[in-house]
């Protein structure tokens, strides 16, 4: 469990990193909080020849509420965006996700958008991101474009981002009046990857359900208010959609019947705050 | 340190009324511990000119091993040394194993591997970067074999065998017959039977295998520095194997230790290789095992499966007991298995006074990691089958399970007393203790709670488990896996000395040292108390050295820190050799004070006669002066002031003729009450209330024995509701990280209700017994009939197979899982916890002819545009190929050496397109019935995929093997579409808006 050899670059500037990252491309991974990457990096299974990391760029932190949008920048961790003395108010959803985002250690190392960035499909952030229809924006030597979440994450750790491009921000939609929210996890232990998370927005124009932990990326449903058997109907249609797998902690029923029970309790709160 | 009043105290303690054992007092290891400073072995210095290793482990469960290349990793920067089968064959011998088969077993692989992760070569490098540079360039060739991971597969006829010499993997059979169970299983009114399965679990020490070894020079044999605990009879085995006499293996062992908790034993054969490539490297060799390699192939408890049954009376008193046990010890029968068995074979009875036992032990090889010592040893398996027959009882005769219990218990006047397959069991008051938790542990409002929230409608479950807790092994009760008539001939064995030093130095200071290798528990902080009481001294007076060195210290074949035989048989012996130390220095008091040795008083770190206290003299003052004034020494009292006991408890012996065995010095006692609540919702357990009540014999150190009770307390929970190692039905191992082994954290321990009695044993010097390893072995059982009874009667009771988790719990509670409005049930179900069989079937269209599909998959150049992440592709044979493959999903890619073939073609309908690959990630292998189905201007491609993915890949990947094995499959349909398109087209199939449509088209379906 030992990395293979690599060059460390340290990016002092987010122009410092996209530079590096135009250079070096697919060999170059961005290095921020590390808390899945270096992991992968020990068990080498995946060997960059060059990790910029950006831990220390002076322009890549900071949390900013403008136009309609939690503005997370690059070097942000768990912890600094779950300390965000307003982040009930202005994201109530990520307030209730983020203490279920492994441990407070974990939390102070690993960043927001490098759980965005890596895609896993059992993580709570990228659930949350596509659940509130939030974007990223990708940023690279010479450019930078905004992507809508859902058109960002493409599959299992796969995304759309660019080998010379980095998530240098991921912008969650503020809660508007009369939304309710809710976040409602199991996973095998406290801290532990999601066997099953529901992330749910409510609103007038219905309801938003996005479930993380079964297929291979978080996926959102989007319902006007349904009540009684048209829910349960959808609930079922929705767990049966997702193509839920066997695993040695939990069998696709099981997740399927999560879906359908958890799915019903969270809306049902929500009908009745 | 401020020491309150000791409430456990016992007025029946059998020696002398003491200040200091028996008080909670605060541990002496912590201080450096806390700061940073413990020592611990690979902490500590080695030689400038040290190399560090690597080991190259196999990622089949079965395969010969037909070559091995190594010349890649020899020319990698830093590389001194690579060592294989070949050395350790002109080196080495096979280990020794207490049962007579032919089945080697080497310190690596020779012909053939049998785990995942079993080591096939070892890489000495500068540094353990380069070395796992170079480990990654050996090439191994396999010839996979088939595989048996079920222990009643591998039991049966025509399963795979691992040891062809053998003839079966069944290793060893042997059946034992106590009283007349036949006799008594049929007189009896019932007849209560039930199949059980106990799980591979470990525990898990945050330190994993540390060896630093040296060849020296001339034959002076091999030095090693490891984090070895024992027990050191495995030294001889190690000495055998490095074909060298005992005395040319010196063993050293730090102070510190990350935890054991048995665990640490199975470092012998890591040991042994590491001697052997220092040999071959000409330099020190040093190793610190990781994470992967801890979980993946370190060790195990034995997985076992136990049909038991009883014969029961009206009353529910147990007449007989009638146990059919197989044992998985994983793929080589390593020393001391099957011990696993006969640790607990004197005890198979219980707590429980029957005297009719039959017993029919077989001992199962299986494509798993060897299994060796893991905390509660043999106790987790016994008591997982016998307590949950218990509750079987209670439940089948519809009696309260605490009736069962008073009504089986040993009756409290009966101590010692004499089970019938041997255990000798020194002292106890079960029905007393089961009151006491009762009393203490709110049984019965317990049982109101229970009642309100069933009335609820909220299931809520009560458990119990009662177990006798060995301590103490003997060393010879693996004998017992022997013939009457081969033990004759090997000589009867009995092995259990405890070895202590106590000495005083120039200046009166006390020193101590015992032959012990604590794993945390906090021996030395114990031995300062016993050994202060001796001499009248505080406990911070005392030194206590728990390093061990084979060539300097006292040692024998039971020495280690195993079997819960610290409190009783080495703070015994501690205590024996501070006594004779005591009574030698009173005699040479007695000369300078005249008066009797008798009379002479240690007390308040001084020394006077019994009437004479005006007279009395400082303690390091009467016990320096042997050393300056050695004439003064009264006559017949010989220089030097340092004495070592050997302690043995009497009442150890060899197997007797009747396959008797008394497997343990002390016997203590556990009565465990659990109460708990299952979420309807999400089948998640959560214990309300956990009783645990341990007579461990006079306790030496309250605090330290609930700090015991809580880390086995943490453990069983763990074992009972997480812990597995799991296996692919292919052998595949799954559980090679924390995400995967789940050990419960802080967040998931409830703080148990301790309580205590003291029943001493008359058996052990200090009355104590060991407390360590009880609820390793209670809690599995209690908290699997508190869900039991949870459930409810109607749950099937041999479908509560630990660990129960949340999946399992929710399926036996009932899920509905209707099909979606409109379309039939389409996935088709599966075994649970089968893992990664993966098997995918489906279909895609193809904007192409069958004719345009055919012709890609037939000629080379375009299948390897088609086959995702294909470098080269060269012709091996007829539609065979040699691929160089990258594969993977997201920034997690793996190379593979790889074979592709077409057969069963039959053009253009169908063929089956297989491929197989290995690389440092591990092994992949995917065989395919591709289908051609004309339809209109598609063509209907169907699939039917089995993949086997094996090695470091599946051990850390589970989670996500099913989804990227499907992503590949994706990759592969897409192209192979793309590329006869554009063939058909004869131009680029670049039309994204189409392809875009089609992609969602390609959703696979299983």
């Amino acid at each position: 469990m030992k990395p293979a050899a690599f060059d460390y670059i340290r990016a002092d500037t987010a122009d410092e990193a996209v530079a590096a990252l135009a250079e070096y491309g697919d060999d170059a991974r961005i290095l921020a909080g590390g808390q899945s990457l270096m992991a992968i990096l020990n068990m080498r299974l995946a060997q960059p020849k060059v990790l910029i990391d950006i831990h220390r760029t002076g322009d890549l932190s900071g949390i900013e509420a403008r136009s309609d949008r939690l503005r997370v920048r690059a070097a942000v961790t768990q912890a600094g965006l779950e300390r965000h003395p307003r982040i009930e108010s202005l994201v109530p959803l990520l307030a209730q996700a983020l203490p279920h985002i492994g441990h407070f250690q974990t939390r102070n190392r690993g960043t927001v958008c490098g759980s965005i960035a890596h895609a896993d499909p059992g993580a709570e952030l990228p659930l949350c991101l596509a659940t509130l229809g939030g974007e990223v924006v990708l940023r690279s030597k010479n450019a930078r474009r905004t992507m809508a979440a859902q058109d960002f994450f493409t599959g299992m750790l796969q995304t759309a981002r660019t080998p010379e491009e980095m998530v240098e921000e991921v912008c969650f939609p503020l809660a508007c009046d009369g939304e309710h929210h809710g976040f409602i996890e199991v996973s095998m232990r406290h801290g532990d990857f999601a066997v099953v998370a529901l992330a749910a927005v409510a609103g007038a124009d219905g309801i938003r359900l996005g479930v993380g932990g079964v297929a291979d990326r978080a996926q959102v449903a989007r319902w006007p208010r349904l009540r009684g058997a048209a829910l349960d109907e959808a609930l079922n249609q929705l767990a049966w959609d997702l193509g839920a797998q066997d695993d040695q902690h939990a069998s696709a029923a099981y997740r399927r019947h999560l879906v359908r029970t958890l799915g019903r309790q969270l809306i049902d709160k929500m009908d009745a705050p | 340190m401020v020491n309150p009043p000791n409430p456990f105290a016992s007025e029946a303690a059998p020696v002398p009324s003491t200040r200091w054992t028996g008080l909670p007092v605060e541990r002496r290891e912590d201080a450096a511990l806390l700061t940073g400073t413990g020592r611990f072995a690979d902490d500590l210095g080695v030689l400038p000119d040290t190399l560090h290793a690597a080991f190259v482990r196999s990622p089949h469960a079965h395969a010969r091993v037909n070559g091995i290349d190594a010349s890649a990793a020899l020319a990698s920067a830093g590389v001194r040394a690579v060592l294989t089968g070949e050395d350790v064959k002109r080196w080495g011998a096979p280990f020794v194993v207490g049962v007579k088969a032919p089945m080697q077993h080497w310190c690596l692989a020779l012909d053939k591997v049998r785990y995942v992760g079993e080591p096939v070569a070892l890489v000495v490098a500068e540094n353990r970067y380069l070395a796992e540079d170079a480990a990654d360039l050996v090439r191994v060739e396999y010839a996979p074999l088939p595989v048996t991971v079920d222990i009643e597969h591998a039991a049966a006829n025509g399963a795979p065998l691992l040891h062809d010499a053998v003839g079966s993997n069944v290793i060893s059979d042997r059946s034992f017959v106590y009283g007349d169970p036949d006799a008594a299983f049929a007189a009896a009114p019932h007849r209560v039977r039930l199949k059980v399965r106990y799980p591979r679990n470990s525990c898990t020490p945050i330190e994993g295998f540390v060896a630093v070894a040296e060849h020296l020079a001339g034959d002076d044999g091999y030095d090693v520095l490891s984090n070895f605990m024992g027990p050191f009879s495995l030294h001889a085995v190690m000495a055998l194997a490095l074909k060298v006499t005992s005395n040319k293996l010196r063993l050293r062992m730090p102070r510190d230790s990350g935890g054991s908790f048995g665990v640490k034993q199975a470092i012998f054969p890591y040991l042994v290789a590491i001697c052997l490539a220092s040999r071959k490297a000409g330099a020190p060799v040093k190793w610190v095992e990781d994470r992967l390699e801890h979980l993946v192939a370190a060790t195990s408890a034995t997985g076992r499966v136990s049909t038991i049954e009883a014969a029961v009376e009206r009353d529910g008193r147990i007449l007989a007991l009638a146990y059919d046990q197989l044992d998985d010890v994983g793929g080589y029968l390593r020393a001391p298995e099957p011990a696993t068995f006969y640790r607990m074979h004197g005890c198979l009875t219980g707590a429980y006074d029957v005297q009719h036992l039959r017993v029919r032990n077989r001992v199962v090889v299986t494509n798993k990691t060897p299994a060796g010592l893991v905390r509660g040893f043999g106790g987790p398996q016994v008591y997982f089958a016998l307590e949950r027959l218990i509750n079987r009882i209670a439940v089948e005769l519809n009696l309260d399970p605490v009736g069962v219990y008073l009504r089986n218990f040993v009756p409290r006047n009966a101590f010692p007393y004499r089970a019938p397959a041997g255990a000798l069991i020194d002292s106890g008051d079960y029905q007393g203790a089961l009151e006491l938790a009762s009393v203490e542990g709110g049984l019965a409002d317990l049982r109101k709670r229970r009642d309100q929230a069933r009335a609820e409608g909220r299931l809520y479950g009560i458990g119990f488990a009662a177990i006798v807790e060995p301590s103490i092994s003997s060393m010879g009760y693996i004998t017992t896996v022997m013939s009457r008539e081969a033990r004759a001939k090997a000589g009867p064995k009995s092995g259990a000395i405890a070895t202590a030093t106590v000495g005083v130095d120039p200046l009166g200071g006390v020193n101590v040292s015992v032959a012990s290798v604590p794993q945390g528990q906090g021996h030395i902080t114990v031995l300062t108390q016993v050994v202060a009481d001796v001499f009248g001294l505080r406990p911070g007076d005392i030194a206590v050295d728990v390093e061990l060195d084979t060539r300097k210290d006292a040692w024998s074949v039971a020495s280690g820190n195993y079997s819960s035989r610290f409190a009783g048989a080495v703070a015994g012996a501690a205590h024996l050799a501070a006594i004779r130390l005591r009574a030698k220095l009173a005699v040479i008091a007695a000369a300078q004070f005249g008066c009797h040795e008798g009379d002479i008083v240690f007390e308040n770190a001084r020394v006077f006669p019994r009437s004479e206290p005006a007279r009395a003299v400082a303690f390091t003052r009467m016990a320096s002066g042997p050393h300056w004034a050695p004439a003064l020494l009264p006559p017949g009292v010989e220089p030097g002031l340092r004495e070592t006991a050997f302690w043995t408890p009497e009442v150890l012996a060899a197997p007797d003729e009747q396959d008797r065995i008394n497997t343990s010095a002390a016997y203590g006692f556990v009565f465990d009450i659990c109460g708990l609540e299952i979420d309807r919702a999400t089948g998640k357990v959560r214990v309300d209330r956990y009783v645990t009540t341990h007579d461990a014999g006079t306790l030496l150190n309250p605090a330290l024995a609930d700090g015991q009770i809580r880390g086995g307390f943490a453990q069983g929970l763990g074992a009972a509701l997480m812990e597995q190692f799991a296996y692919a039905p292919d052998g595949a191992f799954l559980s090679g990280t924390f995400a995967d082994y789940l050990v419960p954290t802080a967040m998931d321990v409830p703080e148990p209700v301790i309580v205590h009695m003291q029943t001493p044993s008359p058996f052990t010097p200090l009355g104590a017994k060991g407390l360590g390893e009880g609820n390793n072995m209670s809690t599995p059982a209690c908290i699997a009939n508190a869900i039991a009874d949870a459930l409810g009667p109607a749950v099937d009771p041999e479908s509560i197979v630990l660990p129960m988790t949340p999946s399992k719990i929710l399926a036996l509670i009932g899920m509905p899982d209707p099909p979606p409005a409109g379309r039939a049930r389409s996935d088709t179900p599966r075994r649970p916890g089968s893992g990664q069989a993966l098997v995918m079937s489906g279909a895609v269209e193809l904007v192409a002819s069958p004719e345009a599909v055919f012709a890609v998959l037939l000629d080379p150049a375009a299948l390897a545009s088609v086959i995702p992440g294909c470098h080269e592709l060269k012709a091996v044979g007829e539609n065979r190929y040699a691929a160089e493959l990258t594969l993977g999903i997201g920034l997690v890619k793996a190379r593979y050496a790889a074979e592709v073939a077409l057969s069963e073609i039959d053009p253009p309908r169908s063929l089956r397109l297989a491929g197989r690959g290995i690389g440092s990630l591990g092994a992949i292998e995917g065989s395919g019935k591709v289908k051609l189905v004309p339809a209109g201007s598609f063509t209907r491609l169907e699939y039917e995929y089995e993949v086997a993915v094996s090695g470091k890949i599946a051990a850390v990947g589970g989670r996500m093997l099913e989804g990227a094995a499907r992503v590949i499959l994706d990759q592969l349909f897409e192209r192979l579409g793309r590329r006869a398109l554009r063939r058909k087209e004869g131009g680029p199939g670049e039309r994204a808006g189409f392809w875009q449509r089609l992609l969602r088209v390609l959703r696979m379906t299983r």
